[in-house]
């Protein structure tokens, strides 16, 4: 089993192109920044200089998209050996993919896909968890999807299946608190029983962000500020998780990084709001 | 169903919509699965856009939605990373326009330019690494990034002009083929049209590296002193413009 990430507790931003000078010529007042990994599991050039120098000034979480962690066909080799690179250089403070499948045979949908929680999907996703993990030589954190479709041959809940997911691999989690609420919203279940029902002292990372409303769904757009509902939860889940690393995700309508901060300033009050109430009740 | 069959039958619903497929995933009821197609299909419009910017501009914005539309029902992805489905676009264009070349020689130039912008670091060679070397076994090495193309259209001009922000010129085939290169400068990617001696000479050296074969090739064709001086000259050139990764004796 490999060891297991060691907790870490700042506030953070993604990374994203249109904020690159900010973090390579100003000291933004981040603890650390989290990338796509896949951003920069490329052989050269200007992505992997950028990250190098971003790198000099902040701890750097890797975050990805495209391991598929329950494709039933097992993982990829190839893309192993890239994230491993990118990770032995880098020395991340994490290196997180998402509890979904995108590739199966010869296609790779490039989307997060669900996954039915079922007892062949749960050794399946584990088997792939333990081959990465070995590979990496680094416990992994995986994060709850934001879903839209459920099977009906689902033998366990989401968080149940997080939590035999984490017990039998030692794997760790990256709570996004958003996917929670829009998971919970379109398909009806506990929000609050599904933060109860995650093994809480597994969580390193926690995720927020924004979505938006769409015909019959919400989805998961990441291209607003957090929803006050969110943050409701995410002052929940502090209290169950106690200080973890917690991050604001931006992928559109990307606004200059000091709204970003403000958000983040948010997250960062919800933190020591949570802290004193701690110290009160200790 | 097994998870294989589930993420089989998810592939059918995302590359096709079938029906039956949505009725096995989710019995009939094709709201969620609704947001996974879009979902599909827009990012993989959208990795088409970033890809190829010049391309949709030299098109127009309804004529490369039509050719993105037909690459993904014709080209579902397959490869690491998303960045890489847009390889083999230029193919589609070539079905789509087989009468205006300008438009698939346009994509390879900006597929070119996205390859190399992320291959791997090397060199550059500088003259002083030059001295001392046995000329008769030396072998020269190109920049990892670098490749080239022969186009029989102005593509390249095109190219440069829309990079430039500047109104293209009309399309036209050249009065003959010619070579277009690409390669990286430190971190910028340069394209560049070299003349019919200068794109031999460079894929005689992609090919084998000897810079005595290279001589060689040039005697045969430009004859003894102009072929010998045309070889400096291109060695001196190359190093000044960073196309030289290094040099082994």
């Amino acid at each position: 089993m490999s060891t297991p990430s060691s907790r870490f507790a700042g506030h953070g931003l993604g990374l994203r192109r249109e904020h690159y000078r900010d973090f390579l010529e100003t000291d933004v007042p981040v603890d650390f920044v989290e990338v796509i990994s896949e951003n920069f599991m490329v052989e050269g050039g200007q992505p992997r200089h950028i990250l190098r120098q971003v790198r000099e000034r902040h701890p750097v979480a890797l975050h990805g998209v495209s391991m598929s962690i329950g494709s039933a066909d097992g993982l990829k080799a190839d893309y192993l050996r890239r994230l491993k690179s990118l990770a032995d250089e880098i020395q991340p403070l994490f290196v997180s993919d998402h509890l979904s499948w995108s590739r199966i045979d010869h296609f790779n949908s490039h989307d997060l896909l669900p996954l039915p929680y079922t007892e062949e999907a749960l050794g399946i996703v584990c088997r792939n968890i333990e081959m990465a993990q070995d590979t990496l030589g680094r416990t992994m954190l995986f994060e709850n999807p934001s879903s839209y479709l459920a099977f009906g041959d689902a033998a366990m809940t989401e968080w149940e299946f997080l939590r035999a997911m984490s017990k039998r691999t030692g794997c760790e989690l990256l709570l996004d608190v958003n996917n929670v609420f829009v998971s919970a919203t379109n398909h009806g279940f506990d929000a609050h029983a599904y933060l109860r029902g995650i093994p809480a002292e597994r969580v390193r990372q926690i995720h927020l962000a924004g979505h938006s409303q769409g015909t019959e769904l919400l989805i998961d757009t990441h291209d607003s500020p957090v929803h006050g509902g969110v943050w409701s939860l995410y002052a929940e889940a502090i209290a169950l998780t106690g200080p973890v690393a917690t991050m604001i995700e931006r992928d559109g309508n990307i606004p200059p990084l000091a709204d970003l901060l403000k958000e983040l300033a948010v997250a960062r009050s919800i933190g020591e709001a949570n802290a004193r109430m701690r110290q009160v009740a200790a | 169903m097994n998870l294989a069959q589930m993420q089989r039958e998810f592939q059918s619903w995302l590359v096709t919509a079938s029906d039956d497929a949505a009725q096995r995933l989710a019995g009939g009821h094709v709201a969620g699965l609704s947001v996974y197609q879009n979902n599909y299909r827009v990012q993989l419009v959208d990795c088409l856009r970033v890809s190829y910017p010049h391309v949709q501009t030299w098109l127009g914005e309804d004529a490369f939605l039509a050719a993105a539309i037909t690459h993904i029902d014709n080209s579902p992805p397959h490869a690491w990373t998303l960045d890489a489905y847009g390889d083999d676009f230029g193919e589609t264009l070539a079905l789509l326009y087989p009468d205006n070349p300008e438009v698939h020689e346009l994509a390879w130039i900006e597929l070119a330019l996205s390859r190399a912008f992320v291959a791997p670091d090397a060199g550059p060679l500088t003259l002083e690494a030059l001295s001392d070397i046995d000329w008769e076994s030396a072998r020269l090495h190109l920049a990892p990034s670098f490749t080239a193309h022969v186009v029989t259209t102005n593509a390249a001009d095109i190219w440069s002009a829309l990079q430039q922000g500047i109104a293209p010129p009309e399309s036209e085939m050249l009065a003959k083929p010619a070579a277009v290169v690409v390669w990286r400068r430190q971190f910028t990617v340069v394209l560049e049209a070299v003349d019919a001696v200068e794109h031999a000479a460079l894929l005689q050296l992609w090919e084998n590296g000897s810079f005595d074969a290279l001589c060689s090739m040039l005697v045969a064709r430009l004859g003894e002193s102009e072929g010998v001086a045309k070889a400096g000259a291109l060695l001196a050139g190359w190093v000044g413009k960073e196309l030289l990764a290094g040099v082994a004796a």
